[in-house]
């Protein structure tokens, strides 16, 4: 038999067959490969077909748009009151905030957008000076713009901060927090002294042993009876006291993860350099680990957001607390009002948690193909 | 009997007893959505055939090797292995794929069984044969890749040769009357080439049927009966060992050797 | 180092400062004596802080009658009840609603995770939005959303929905029938249970003999035979009661129903089983679509619904019947009907035979309140689905990473050894897949048992509302109460990582 065989004109590639492109074909493909994956596309067509219409209806359809009345609200049939919401917006942004005062969370949300912004793009310079602002600078700032009493600021006490203000204000103070202490408990847990790495070890488990609401009842029961007599310790402060403590022993475990991937030869080659503990952890091996953490730090951050509204059961007036404690205003009560609250104050959380976890994605993708290269 | 003449060059017209060919490949194209991956393939396999494949990357190498045992499915032409077409029929892809054993560049061993189960498993389940014997015959092949101690190791704890070499014995147990290889060396070190190789060899000159996709040039001088070149999807040349190497006939081919061979 | 340091005779001796091993020692005695400082601080403040309003330490509180009602416990609760009897109220709720929830939560996870990993767009695509909008909204609100605007929401008593098998709901929560086995039944349980064990037992015996000669036991095969035909003329008999329901034809005639029964599981005995089945999933189809169809369009008209439901009937026969052709002979079959007629039929003979009963006292409305029945609060159904619904979107990730994590070439090495899909899924992936979900699972299901105590929130009675909070408040027992929770959820934990450690070390695999 002849084995021998030679190419004369090479095939030029044509169209798969039957494919047509356009959605016929991409439906053919993805919806109704196969009879399972068909039936499959037609009840899960049903679910959506008996979910989405009353879900559209309720947030558009039938819903009051703000500058409705309470009247329309009330209307059988009616779907969600966003006028509701549109005539308690300041108090679900600012809480009890004085409204003469809202200038001042106005700035502080702006310099937070203006130094967070920057911060969280990898290639925007001056890194180091605007990490020294956003961690340092900002949360003096606007503690003092806030509570005011300075300056000639009128004082504010915290009983009065509320809303996305006080939601967002316990995440930052609990991320910026933690940050230090879970950094140190992390080297303390891989130190090789053995009291320290005990201590950081029962630190860190003790915490993430139990769950927040009971760190919080113990920050607002236990921590005016652990301090001098007499001496009083603010609401929002005791609260902020137990998530920083809380969400330490997390990131804690998130930063350990970096250390430990962290390969041996870079801690050999600061120690090679003669560099000493401190100058080779903070020069050498902190800078690559936590950039390599950022994704877990970043979700870190996403559940202590979620977390804070649990701040309302030990009474501050967090985003969630403010929406619960409007649906009970009698001056918009309809059957929809619960609800309307309960949605909006969904939508924020999730718009939150959602960007950040799109970032915490993107930036995972972007560390992955770095370490290929 | 049909499919024969269509492949078969002119005046070779001999007689060819449909169980003398283990793999006819007919008019076939396959394509990746829109990419059109395999052009216009025909090939004949005999029964005992040693057949290489060479080409540059991305010719379509390993996408024409998974078309034989229906890892990938072609959508024009015909695949007949063992006389048995390729279609989208369960029963027979299982029952091609039963004949026909494949090494991969990555071994692909299961990482949560020992050496043994690896090798035992499929023999158990999709053949029925009972344990005690199953265990006997993969020790067996294990000797024959010259790793019976390491029988009870689990994958993790061997060299990628070892790793290899046991992927090889694993296909063996089911007794394949083909074998396939897709690049079963490139993942190697340099040092551990040679006892795949060697095991390889062996098989060829027992007679396996093998198709191999490598780059070993050497191997394909030993034991091939033909070396097929591919580029851009389609099979460019296809001629004996020493023809091949020696004298090139297609500009491609040319080029692709003098890169290859410096 | 320091070592080193002292063999280099010439070398001037170091400051002791300068001394690793010193400076160490140095450091974990500062560390060590800030901290013993500090809890000494606190110590004396608390001491001074009690001892100035009057108040004592110690746990003989936990001895006292506790005075205070708790709408849901597990035993028999009265105002005159102790106070540790409060804690084992809590305890034992907060344990109910996660065993609940995490039962649930597991269910409706795993199924996201497959489904979100389907090669259908659609069924991918509404498993990645639900999880990425449950997981992105806290957990607090979602409860307070499923108690407060759905819950509590629900119509008053007299207006309650009524939902099939004796179900009611309204706003005091979820009224069941709560079943009244009499004292033979304890028989019926038993058999359940022996004949669940029989069933395993038999399975692993069939498998093993199965490994060891090739084939399964011969009586196991020839049992499993009549078993099939048993099973199929069961399920016929529920297929075609169920038509009965929509068919009035066949729910007038009784006999019908025997008929198509019987002539399905005469064909299961037959070459043309895989009809027989066809039959089955045809009939199932069309009475569950039209069922569902009808309650969720209450608009669309009966035509167009039984048209639709008949045809997708029609399709899932060609797929059921379709897969049943590419079944293995039976003697290469698991004996799977062998295994439910048993784990059916033996409670079911035991029933019959000791005359057992079973009744349900079915919940009844009277004047102001449903009598009978057992009802569940609604703070309790709220809770269970909250952290079900939650919950399960996490689980989902991880089952989608685990099976993600098995790596492509695996299937097709299992595929070019001809292993069918089955064998394929049961041997080489799953085993795979569940070494990688099991550590996040658990962890999951740690982290919805410490999110039951959000149920404090909506007024379910679980450890943290019962004892951290009523009893702390009446006792004033901060130190004990808190400690005492602590400890609790301490214990879960330190449970969880105990067998995580030990799962860990049981699979994993063995590297180089
Ligand atoms: N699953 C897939 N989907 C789409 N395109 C693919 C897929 N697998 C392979 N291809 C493309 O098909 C072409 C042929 O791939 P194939 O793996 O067969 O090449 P090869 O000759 O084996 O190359 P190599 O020597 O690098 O292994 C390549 O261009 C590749 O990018
Ligand atoms: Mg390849």
């Amino acid at each position: 038999m002849d084995n021998v065989y030679i190419r004369q004109d090479l095939v030029d590639a044509r169209p798969a067959p039957g494919r047509t492109g356009g959605p016929i074909d991409w439906a053919r493909h993805n919806l109704f490969s196969t009879p399972s994956n068909s039936l499959l596309t037609v009840l899960g067509a049903l679910l959506l077909m008996w979910i989405i219409p009353p879900i559209y209806n309720f947030l558009f359809g039938h819903a009051v748009m703000p500058g409705g009345t309470v009247e329309q609200c009330r209307a059988e049939g009616a779907g969600a009151c966003w006028a509701y919401i549109a005539a308690r917006f300041n108090f679900f942004i600012y809480g009890f905030y004085p409204m003469t005062e809202y200038w001042r969370p106005n700035i502080v949300f702006a310099m937070l957008a203006l130094l967070i912004i920057p911060l969280l793009i990898p290639s925007a310079p001056f890194k180091r000076t605007n990490a020294l602002l956003f961690f340092v600078v900002f949360p003096v700032v606007s503690y003092y713009l806030l509570a005011g009493d300075v300056f000639g600021l009128r004082h504010v006490p915290t009983e009065q901060w509320g809303g996305l203000m006080v939601t967002l204000i316990i995440s930052l103070v609990g991320i910026i927090g933690s940050i230090p202490l879970g950094i140190l408990l992390a080297l303390g847990r891989q130190s090789k002294l053995p009291i320290i790495k005990t201590l950081c070890v029962m630190f860190i488990e003790l915490w993430r042993a139990v769950p927040l609401i009971t760190v919080l009842f113990m920050a607002s029961i236990m921590l005016p009876l652990f301090m001098p007599q007499g001496m009083t310790v603010d609401k929002l402060l005791r609260a902020l006291v137990g998530v920083t403590l809380f969400s330490s022993a997390y990131l804690a475990e998130v930063v350990r993860g970096g250390l430990q991937a962290l390969p041996r030869g870079q801690y050999e080659a600061g120690a090679a350099l003669g560099l000493g503990y401190w100058k080779r952890t903070l020069l050498i091996v902190l800078p690559q680990a936590l950039k390599n953490v950022i994704p877990g730090i970043v979700n870190t951050f996403i559940a202590l957001f979620k977390d804070t509204s649990l701040v309302s059961i030990v009474g501050i007036f967090d985003l969630l607390n403010t929406v619960q404690a409007a649906s009970s205003d009698i001056n918009w009560a309809s059957p929809t009002q619960a609800v309307t609250g309960y949605v909006f104050a969904a939508f924020m959380f999730w718009i939150f948690c959602f960007a950040m976890s799109r970032y915490s994605l993107w930036m995972e993708r972007r560390l992955d193909t770095g370490h290929k290269r | 009997m049909t499919n024969l003449s269509v492949t078969a060059p002119e005046g070779a017209a001999m007689q060819i007893s449909q169980t003398d060919v283990a793999v006819d490949v007919i008019d076939m194209h396959k394509w990746y959505g829109d990419f059109h991956v395999l052009r216009d393939i025909n090939l004949k396999v005999m029964r005992g055939e040693r057949i290489v494949i060479a080409g540059p990357s991305g010719s379509g190498k390993s996408t024409l090797i998974r078309c034989i045992n229906r890892l990938e499915e072609h959508q024009e032409g015909h695949i007949f292995v063992n006389g048995t077409e390729l279609t989208a029929d369960l029963k027979r892809i299982d029952e091609v794929r039963r004949e026909v054993g494949m090494v991969f560049q990555h071994f692909n061993l299961f990482p949560h069984l020992t050496i043994l189960q690896n090798l035992t498993l499929a023999p158990i389940w999709v053949r029925g044969i009972p344990k005690a014997e199953a265990e006997a015959a993969a020790m067996h092949y294990l000797e024959r890749v010259k790793i019976p101690e390491q029988a009870n190791k689990f994958p993790g704890q061997l060299s990628g040769g070892q790793q290899q070499r046991v992927a090889i014995a694993r296909s063996l147990c089911m007794q394949p009357k083909i074998m396939l290889f897709d690049e079963p060396t490139s993942a190697l070190d340099p040092e551990m080439v040679k006892e795949v190789l060697d095991v390889m060899i062996s098989l060829a000159e027992e007679g396996m049927t093998m198709l191999c996709v490598t780059h070993e040039m050497g191997f394909a001088r030993q034991v091939a009966n033909r070396v097929i070149f591919m580029d851009q999807g389609q099979i460019i040349e296809q001629n004996e060992p020493e023809a091949f190497f020696s004298n090139p006939q297609h500009e491609r081919t040319k080029l692709f050797l003098s890169q290859i061979l410096h | 180092m320091a070592v080193l340091d002292h063999t280099t005779g010439s070398a001037p001796r170091p400051s002791l400062l300068n001394d690793p091993v010193f400076r160490g020692i140095l450091y974990q005695v500062l560390v060590a004596a800030a901290v013993i400082a500090f809890f000494g601080w606190i110590i004396l403040n608390t001491a001074q802080n009690l001892a100035a309003q009057n108040k004592t330490t110690g746990f003989d509180f936990l001895f006292r009658t506790a005075g205070f009602d708790i709408s849901f416990t597990l035993f028999p609760w009265s105002r005159s009840s102790f106070y540790w009897q409060a804690f084992l109220a809590g305890l034992l709720n907060t344990l109910l609603v996660a065993v609940i929830g995490i039962f649930f939560a597991t269910i409706l996870g795993f199924t996201l995770g497959i489904a979100r990993l389907s090669s259908n767009w659609l069924i991918a695509r509404v498993a990645t939005v639900y999880i990425e909008t449950i997981r992105n909204i806290p957990l607090l609100l979602q409860l307070f959303f499923w108690y407060f605007a759905v819950l509590k929401a629900m119509p008053a008593v007299r207006q309650s929905f009524e939902l099939p098998l004796d179900i009611f709901i309204n706003q005091r929560g979820l009224m069941v029938p709560r079943p009244m086995p009499d004292h033979e039944f304890i028989w019926v349980v038993v058999a359940i249970v022996v004949s669940i064990i029989l069933a395993i037992g038999i399975g692993i015996w069939a498998t093993r003999e199965r490994t060891a000669t090739g084939r399964y036991p011969r009586y196991v095969i020839n049992a499993s035979k009549v078993a099939d035909a048993a099973v199929s003329l069961l399920i016929g008999l529920l297929a075609f009661t169920l038509l009965g329901h929509i068919v009035t034809a066949i729910g007038a005639n009784p006999a019908l129903v025997w008929i198509g029964a019987v002539v399905v599981a005469a064909l299961s005995l037959t070459r043309f089983a895989p009809i027989g089945r066809a039959i089955l999933g045809f009939v199932f189809t069309w009475v569950i679509l039209s069922t569902l169809l009808s309650a969720m369009f209450s608009t669309w008209s009966t035509l167009a619904i039984g048209i639709g439901s008949v045809i997708a009937g029609a399709v899932v026969a060609w797929i059921v019947q379709e897969r049943a052709a590419d079944r293995p002979p039976s003697e290469a079959r698991f004996p799977t009907a062998l295994l439910i007629l048993i784990v059916i039929g033996i409670p079911a003979f035991i029933y019959w035979s000791t005359g057992a009963e079973l009744a349900f006292e079915v919940p009844v409305l009277e004047r102001f309140n449903f009598k009978g029945g057992f009802q569940l609060p609604p703070e309790f159904v709220a809770l269970v689905f909250g952290l079900s619904i939650y919950t399960a979107a996490f689980i989902a990730e991880n089952v989608r990473g685990g099976i993600r994590a098995v790596s492509k070439g695996q299937t097709e090495a299992a595929q070019s050894l001809g292993l069918k899909e089955g064998d394929r899924l049961r041997l080489v992936i799953v085993p795979q897949a569940m070494r990688v979900i099991v550590p996040p699972l658990t962890s999951q299901y740690l982290n919805l048992t410490k999110n039951s105590s959000l149920g404090a929130a909506i007024g379910y009675p679980e450890l943290v509302n019962v004892f951290t909070g009523t009893t702390l408040n009446q006792t004033g027992k901060a130190i004990e109460v808190i400690a005492m929770t602590m400890a609790v959820y301490l214990t879960f934990s330190l449970l969880t990582s105990a067998f995580m450690n030990w799962y860990n070390s049981r699979v994993a695999l063995v590297e180089r």
